[in-house]
């Protein structure tokens, strides 16, 4: 889940860009000064290089190529074309995966971008108390697992909190992890309240760059909060929304410890993502090839979406200038 | 909630409170309140026995009062005690697991920082021929998902004879992530040129401002990166669990959902799990307590991810 922006949602990094475009001509001014730094750079890149050609790139390719292979770890990699590929096509239980991540995907974005947004602007339109900005990143630190765990808990039919409180007010109780309609979206919303207050802290970074006198004319001219939000606050954030999005896109189809710990992929692959099916693939069943193959799809599938979005919001954008 | 309450006093432009300001407020407390009760409900599960929680599903404050759930998490108690108490047979060796997952967190942050920063320097200071270039392909590499690699790398790592090793959960993130060479490169091509022109003229090598003038000047941001990178190392799930089959390289989220899958479908040992949670999560948030002002400041000004 380290998916990086390359934005400048402060000043601090738009600096830096702007430091980039005019540093080289003072680069080749003193390359003479410099002709010794080629050694010293080949030391300082080394283990970095390394780390990157190895566990990187050269797994980046090889993945591509054992997709093409038939391999279960124990003989060596048998070339097998398209078999891989045309399996998954006509593999019903791959386009469930599909289908549920989807859904998951979809699910989990909306609520965390929208909850998100407004934690940030509640951040910065009420208060500036680091406190409650400390509090919001709380779940963050725990692990996917462990807030799993606790939800299935909290949420158990017959025990849950979550239950008594929904049959004290004279509902029925919810079986929300063994019933195959309501499984995705608590997973989804699992995931939301672990990740939100992160989200929304990256939000609220782009929202400090707005400069704070536009709301005070703003207010002078008598506008009401709802109108500088939509007025102010959402074109000038648009730049930044665009990339966390992205960024939470991403992160967001490689759903797999919450599901591993609370449904397993069940009930009836109600929630067997796509992830879950490679591991599955993998792990379970020893296909190699066929599991690179699905992933290959995974990464054809997120870079489309990723080029889509970014074409969609022109991220790379702004409209302060 | 009553520090929350001060704060709102504070605010230079004090006017009377509208009704669009309860509202936010209404809904700010809503928001702590969602984040934060879960944390207490872990508490009061752990500090409760499984016939008790059977019995009194609702009751919002420990029942019957034990720290019978913590003994199991600990590994402190006999199998015969811990089946008594509604747990598995299994018990956790949670000091094997914390060890491990230490080892593990520390190895991977350290090194990943300090190699990241090295890389950083060398694409933001230093003039060397291709640099760009590489530069541009590590930037490629953020763009491929951790799933791609997960796959090839356990193959390897198998092939290397490192599964079921500390080393082998470690090695695939301890030399770099994209995103750390990306981000103190950003911050090093900040600081100003005088800085180490200065250093030169007294005579530093470049290997000596590096260490001297460039990596301490970096501390917040290496801090903020490093405290995050911990956290991600420490509640990876998926990774540790492909290469870890033993106890000798157990980590503790693994050994988490393990424990979780030993106790019984039909009556979860509830108390035992939400204590052994409630351990896995402590490490982290005494970290956090301990870096919070600084981390989050550092979050909220400079969008890192």
């Amino acid at each position: 889940m380290t998916i990086a922006s390359s934005s400048p949602p402060s000043r601090l990094p738009l600096g830096g860009a702007e430091g980039a475009r005019t540093k080289p001509r003072t680069d080749r001014a003193r390359a003479g000064e410099g002709r010794g730094d080629g050694r010293l750079a080949a030391v300082f890149i080394a283990p970095a290089l390394l780390g990157f050609l190895v566990f990187l790139l050269w797994p980046t390719l090889r993945g591509v190529y054992l997709s093409f292979t038939r391999y279960n770890l124990l003989t060596p990699p048998e070339w097998v074309g398209l078999d891989n590929y045309v399996r998954m096509v006509h593999d019903p239980i791959f386009w469930n995966s599909l289908e549920v991540t989807v859904e998951y995907v979809l699910i989990n974005i909306g609520v965390q971008t929208v909850a998100a947004l407004a934690i940030a602007v509640l951040l910065q339109r009420l208060t500036r108390s680091a406190l409650l900005r400390g509090i919001v990143l709380t779940p963050y630190l725990m692990a996917n697992v462990v807030a799993g765990i606790v939800w299935l808990w909290i949420l158990d039919t017959q025990l849950g909190i979550g239950n008594e409180i929904i049959s004290g007010l004279g509902l029925e109780r919810v079986p929300f992890l063994a019933d195959d309609t309501w499984a995705i979206p608590t997973i989804a919303l699992i995931n939301v309240w672990r990740h939100v207050g992160y989200t929304a802290l990256l939000l609220f970074a782009g929202l400090q760059a707005i400069p704070g006198d536009m709301y005070e004319a703003a207010k002078v001219d008598g506008a009401s909060e709802w109108r500088m939000f939509w007025r102010i606050t959402m074109p000038l954030l648009r730049p930044v929304l665009a990339v966390v999005l992205i960024m939470t896109v991403i992160g967001s189809f490689q759903v797999f410890d919450t599901v591993a710990v609370t449904t397993a992929g069940g009930p009836a692959n109600a929630t067997n993502v796509l992830q879950y099916y490679i591991y599955g693939a993998a792990f379970g069943r020893f296909q190699f090839g066929y599991a690179s193959a699905m992933s290959v799809a995974l990464l054809v599938v997120l870079s489309a979406i990723t080029f889509v979005q970014y074409r969609l919001t022109r991220a790379g954008q702004t409209d302060l200038g | 909630m009553a520090a929350v309450a001060t704060t709102t006093t504070v605010r230079p432009t004090r006017r009377r409170p509208s009704f669009g300001r309860i509202a936010a407020w209404t809904a700010m407390v809503a928001i702590v309140l969602i984040t934060l009760l879960p944390f207490y409900w872990i508490l009061r599960t752990a500090l409760s026995t499984n016939n008790a929680l059977a019995a009194h599903p609702g009751d919002p404050l420990p029942v019957d009062l034990t720290t019978g759930g913590f003994e199991r998490a600990l590994g402190l108690q006999s199998t015969e005690e811990a089946i008594a108490q509604g747990g598995a047979g299994g018990g956790l060796t949670f000091w094997r697991y914390l060890i491990n997952s230490v080892v593990v967190a520390t190895l991977i942050t350290v090194c990943q920082i300090f190699f990241s920063a090295m890389a950083a320097y060398a694409f933001a200071r230093l003039r060397w021929r291709g640099r760009d270039k590489t530069f541009g392909l590590f930037l490629a590499g953020l763009m491929v998902p951790a799933i791609f690699t997960l796959l090839p790398n356990f193959v390897l790592i198998k092939q290397l004879g490192l599964v079921d090793t500390l080393l082998g959960i470690s090695l695939p993130t301890m030399f770099m992530t994209p995103f750390a060479v990306f981000f103190l490169r950003q911050f090093f091509m900040n600081v100003p040129r005088e800085v180490e022109e200065a250093a030169l003229l007294d005579g530093a090598g470049k290997i000596r401002i590096f260490f001297r003038v460039m990596l301490p000047m970096a501390s917040t941001p290496v801090l903020t990166l490093g405290v995050l990178t911990y956290i991600t190392a420490w509640n990876d799930y998926f990774w540790p669990l492909m290469v870890s089959y033993s106890d000798s390289s157990r980590v503790l989220t693994v050994a988490l959902a393990i424990f979780r899958a030993q106790t019984p479908q039909t009556g979860y040992d509830w108390s035992g799990l939400m204590a052994a949670t409630l351990v896995a999560a402590l490490p982290m948030v005494v970290l956090f307590g301990i870096f919070a002002r600084r981390i989050v400041s550092s979050i909220s000004f400079t969008g890192i991810k």
